[in-house]
């Protein structure tokens, strides 16, 4: 569905601009240096890395930069990107979700309010997994089971407790009905570790992303209670969402970029245009397919009301669950 | 299976996979000596380059890259006591004495034949039990790792020999408290951090050996001026630097730590939550338990005391490519990157991995094979040269390790703080040093204690803060009785032998 709208506004653009100057789509930037708030070999520098290598490669961006800048769970890049932002009119800074949870912990001071959201640009949807011989046969069964006895059911993720998983296991036990202050949450630190902890029957169910699981449950080895996405996706038709199954929730993790604040309304613009035409190379899908990323493009001011809201849910949850 | 394992010989085999794995193995050794490069940053840096090749061969590339970075990383360990991976901090502990007495030949040469003889017998049991370990690596709850995290800390032993066990406790618990700066990883509290932003990340451990290590030894040097006579036998010593002659008596010795090590070090690699470093460490206290009168020699270049975890390291390194590649799940950060590198190419590790792609499968398992014999022909011909690193005049020698590991340390996090806390680190453990206080029990306090605290924790959440998992849990109990013996027991046998001893000799002056 919005896939086939942003067609149409890119070949909408691609039209307009073909009848104010023929030949030229538009003049590419002139060039990105992308802040990476943490070291090599992360998500967010695959993200940063493998959008620079598009753009650049399709012709959108002249030349890219790439800088890794870790320290204070991304702290430190968003209070450096601040500083030098007189100069850093050309730098994109890449998050994802956790800036608007660890901002809302106080890890650091600022928020998302304090850069110039430009546009969310991935994402992945967050999935409930149980064992493939768990007893428990679907979503139902596994409300019923929290709902009799919650100190029945660990739940494992891999964040720590307060974190991304724990928020979304919360999220969606509150959507059906059961006490989200309950769930007996365990933190792994990584989502490998959680997703062995699942198989070795240490914890009964996982809430992880949805990429991580879908490979294990196709090939038998987890099965997939619900997804929380608005529609089934098409990777695994046969997982149902939670609003299916009757948990109304809907969440996506997603990355996206940042540039300092205060850039003029035509620089974001540029930006955005040039991240929107993106979607259509075969760069981009070379990188995408590469990675297994699922587009979700979010921009501008849709980007700011989306992230205003994920604010205010992620916020309201963790004051009842009581980190805040 | 056979017809797998044969097209992957043959996949394996092939020109151009066979440069491939020279190739990665030569940029990947060079990259593992630089101190604080380690497999991680070897391939990341390969990364793009395999974007254009066919799946096996760039894996096959990755492999050799990965083995040959480890490989190197014990030569920076040994020669200049700045171990460029987590896992060849425990082979500094012995090689690095041993290269001090001018035996750096010798050293290099023997953490060549460990790493050879790890990677070989952890390969044949990939070959032989790849599909069927996954179950082992999953075998380990919470409770498990905690017991496991226990054993290891007992290696604390090993560096207590010499009358200094306070000392060593000592450090082995400011290693602990090291360990929780930083954020919890299980409620995601800061602890320590004193209101400084880049300490929620915590302390690198790479940051931590390297300043304890390589940068407190390069002061020392500064700090401590060799009188002229010292410096005259030093360069007698360094004549026969790249020596790398055995004798029949040593390699019988290094023979049956090499078995008892490659099978420890590749059931622990096997583990989803343990990987190298455990292992090395592990690998390094069971020995020098086991050697009796020999173990006294470790720390001092024990032959032993290196064989050991340069060979379990190796192992354990084919040991987490179980996990990685029956189940998709990666034990360590390296093996993290692969499986990204692996998805890149469309081809999703799992338990259907060997019957669906088999080629794939098997050419990993048998280049990483390949791999390591690369690595011994390459490496054993340049060690004679390589070893006349430590011939450089001081004046040039140490200037360039505190620069090599200064910047080895930036480049991982590109964070100037962390140089400016490695050099505190690096001051403080030079004034350790000189008080006589071992370093060694700190890294090991450091590593463990995150682990520790963090599967304890996750088995107490689990448990409902009920403790009863101890008693209930055979492994965990099994486990933690090994570790009980084996702080027990040799005290025991050393008094039990001296009453024995005595009691034989009454007897015969009874007889007599």
């Amino acid at each position: 569905m919005k896939n086939t709208t942003r067609n149409i506004l890119a070949a909408a653009a691609a039209a307009t601009s073909l009848f104010l100057a023929p030949g030229a789509i538009a003049d590419p930037i002139k060039s990105i240096h992308f802040l990476i708030p943490g070291g090599p070999g992360g998500g967010w520098d695959g993200t940063a890395r493998g959008t620079g290598e598009a753009l650049n490669k399709a012709g959108l961006v002249d030349s890219v930069s790439f800088e890794n800048m870790s320290g204070g769970g991304g702290g430190k890049a968003i209070a450096h990107l601040i500083e030098t932002a007189e100069k850093a009119g050309s730098t994109l800074m890449v998050n994802s979700t956790p800036i608007v949870i660890r901002s809302l912990q106080k890890v650091f001071p600022q928020s998302f309010r304090d850069l110039t959201p430009v546009a969310g640009t991935i994402g992945d949807y967050a999935a409930i997994v149980v064992h493939k011989d768990s007893d428990l046969a679907d979503f139902g069964a596994l409300i019923s089971k929290y709902k009799a006895d919650a100190k029945s059911v660990a739940i494992g993720g891999g964040s720590v407790a307060g974190g991304m998983d724990h928020l979304v296991a919360a999220m969606v036990m509150q959507a059906a009905g059961a006490n989200p202050t309950e769930v007996k949450y365990i933190p792994y630190d990584a989502g490998g570790k959680a997703m062995a902890g699942l198989l070795s029957g240490e914890i009964n169910a996982l809430s992880t992303g949805f990429g991580e699981a879908i490979e294990l449950a196709k090939q038998g080895e987890v099965r997939i209670l619900c997804v929380t996405s608005a529609e089934r996706v098409d990777a695994a038709p046969d997982a149902p969402t939670c609003t299916e199954e009757g948990a109304s929730v809907e969440f996506v993790n997603w990355r996206g970029f940042f540039a300092a604040p205060g850039i003029s309304d035509a620089k974001k613009a540029e930006y955005v245009a040039a991240l929107e035409k993106m979607y259509d190379t075969p760069e981009w899908e070379t990188v995408r397919a590469r990675n297994g990323w699922v587009n979700i493009f979010n921009a501008d001011d849709d980007f700011i009301t989306f992230l205003e809201n994920q604010e205010e849910v992620l916020g309201k949850l963790m004051k009842e669950l009581g980190f805040l | 299976m056979l017809e797998g394992i044969l097209m992957g010989l043959t996949t394996a085999v092939s020109p151009i996979n066979l440069a491939m794995v020279v190739a990665g193995c030569m940029v990947g050794t060079f990259i593992g000596m630089l101190p604080g490069l380690g497999p991680i940053s070897a391939i990341a840096l390969m990364i793009p380059i395999t974007y254009g090749l066919e799946p096996s061969t760039g894996l096959i590339l990755m492999a050799g890259v990965y083995y040959g970075a480890i490989f190197g990383g014990s030569t920076s360990s040994i020669l200049i006591n700045a171990p460029g991976v987590a896992g060849t901090v425990a082979t500094a502990f012995d090689g690095y004495p041993m290269a001090k007495k001018g035996q750096a030949g010798k050293a290099l040469a023997i953490a060549a034949y460990s790493s050879f003889s790890g990677g070989t017998i952890a390969t044949l049991l990939l070959l032989v039990a790849a599909p069927s370990l996954a179950a082992v690596s999953l075998s380990f709850h919470s409770t498990d790792y905690f017991a496991l995290m226990v054993l290891g800390l007992t290696a604390v032993a090993a560096f207590a020999g010499k009358g200094n066990v306070v000392k060593a406790i000592l450090m082995t618990v400011l290693g602990l408290m090291i360990s929780t700066i930083g954020t919890d990883q299980t409620q995601g509290i800061q602890r320590f951090t004193m209101g400084i932003t880049d300490l929620i990340d915590g302390i690198s451990f790479l940051l931590l050996a390297m300043a304890a290590f390589a940068l407190s030894e390069a002061l020392l040097v500064v700090l401590r001026p060799k009188s002229d006579k010292a410096r005259a036998k030093e360069l007698e010593a360094q004549s026969n630097l790249g020596s790398m002659k055995l004798s029949k008596a040593e390699i019988k010795e290094m023979i049956p730590v090499i078995g008892r090590s490659s099978l420890l070090g590749f059931f622990v690699g096997v583990l989803p939550g343990a990987g190298a470093t455990i292992a090395s460490f592990l690998a390094y206290g069971m020995e020098q338990r086991i050697a009796g009168e020999k173990g006294k020699e470790f720390g001092t270049g024990s032959i032993r005391g290196l064989t050991a975890p340069e060979t379990a390291n190796n192992a354990a390194c084919s040991g987490s490519f179980v996990p990685l590649l029956t189940l998709g799940i990666p034990g360590s950060g390296t093996t993290a990157i692969m499986l990204g590198a692996l998805i890149s190419y469309g081809i999703q590790p799992g338990p259907r991995l060997y019957l669906d792609n088999p080629t794939v499968f098997w050419s990993v398992i048998i280049s990483m094979y390949i791999g390591n014999v690369v690595l011994l022909i390459l490496n054993l011909p340049l060690i004679p040269y390589i070893a006349k690193i430590l011939s450089i005049p001081s004046n040039i020698l140490t200037p360039l390790i505190l620069f090599f590991s200064l910047i080895g340390v930036y480049f991982v996090s590109f964070n100037t703080f962390d140089i400016h806390l490695m050099v505190i680190f690096a001051v403080a453990a030079v004034g350790l040093r000189l008080l006589d206080f071992p370093l060694a029990p700190m890294l090991l306090g450091f590593i463990l204690g995150g682990m520790m605290e963090e599967n304890l924790r996750r088995a107490l959440l689990i448990n409902d803060d009920s403790w009863s998992f101890i008693i209930e849990r055979p492994l965990t109990l099994s486990i933690l009785l090994i570790a009980a013996a084996t702080l027990v027991l040799p005290a025991i046998l050393s008094k039990a032998s001296v009453w024995f001893l005595n009691r034989v000799e009454k007897n015969k002056a009874n007889e007599s």
